[in-house]
């Protein structure tokens, strides 16, 4: 076998429970916050901190921080073409 | 290495990410979709939401969350070498998604209990925004929990695999990309909890 497709990097237990900590304690913010009036923010507040619990997941739990950079550039394809989904979409009613 | 046959690991990398990038956009559009109706009716989304349970929705957020730190700790402890660690984390991450479908049935069955159920009469008697929304929350939860169970089934699979040692400390891609997968159904449950039950 080649031996760079045996290299590999193993993360360590406490890592990843760091990694947990941090998402309950995003979970137990954002929980905390829906029950608080936040006026305009209410919508955005929840969506941030999903999306960086999602950066949390994918960046540790899914080894991109690990991986080569080919797979950060191709995650950038599907979400390009989902801004360009929404953008336009947008466009599209707030303009009817 | 005694085992001499050909493995391509970035490869197969490479090929679920590609297919992960599909559902992506499958619940993309499904999300594209709930934030136009929401815009359309504000005000009946933010009643409907308020009618959900969050104490359910955030325990089914905890469950997702730890049984994603399960299934990371079983693919370092395979690549460790621990076979029963590894064996042991991915009980209790299969335990876990069974444990979130378990919640979400009852979670159903209160709805459907109170006559709430897509095209139930009881629904058609709401505004329109009100089936709206609950016909997104039947079909996106529904689509979720869909791959939950598909998830739990692959999962299970490779625990006989690593049981007979067929995944182990050089080869455990299967393992992986099963886990990939599994990671990627808790980053849509991320989206789905505070859309669903905590914007109101």
């Amino acid at each position: 076998m080649d031996q760079k497709e045996t290299q590999y990097h193993i993360v360590n237990y406490g890592t990843y429970m760091l990694v947990w900590i941090g998402l309950v304690i995003l979970t137990g913010i954002t929980i905390t916050a829906g029950s608080m009036n936040l006026g305009g923010l209410s919508i955005l507040t929840p969506l941030l901190i999903a999306l960086l619990k999602a950066g949390l997941v994918l960046y540790f739990f899914m080894h991109l921080k690990y991986e080569e950079d080919i797979f950060q550039i191709i995650l950038l394809f599907p979400v390009i073409i989902l801004t360009i989904f929404i953008g336009l979409t947008f466009f599209d009613i707030s303009f009817r | 290495m005694s085992d001499e046959r050909h493995r391509d690991y970035a490869g197969a990398k490479i090929g679920m990410w590609l297919f992960l990038f599909t559902e992506i956009l499958l619940f993309g559009g499904m999300f594209l979709l709930y934030s136009v109706y929401r815009l359309k009716h504000p005000q009946d989304f933010h009643n409907a939401a308020g009618e959900l349970n969050t104490i359910i929705g955030a325990l089914n957020t905890l469950i997702l969350i730890t049984s994603s730190l399960t299934m990371a700790l079983s693919i370092s402890a395979t690549q460790k070498g621990h076979k029963k660690l590894s064996t042991l984390f991915l009980v209790l991450t299969i335990l876990l998604g069974t444990a979130f479908l378990v919640d979400k049935y009852f979670e159903w069955g209160a709805k459907f209990h109170h006559g709430i159920y897509p095209n139930s009469p009881e629904l058609l008697t709401y505004t329109k925004g009100k089936v709206l929304f609950y016909g997104l929350y039947f079909v996106m939860t529904g689509f979720h929990g869909l791959h939950v169970l598909i998830g739990v089934l692959i999962l299970s699979v490779m625990l006989v695999l690593v049981m007979k040692t067929k995944i182990h400390k050089t080869d455990f891609i299967k393992l992986e990309n099963s886990g990939l997968y599994w990671h990627m159904v808790d980053i849509i449950w991320i989206f789905l909890f505070p859309l669903f039950y905590l914007i109101t």
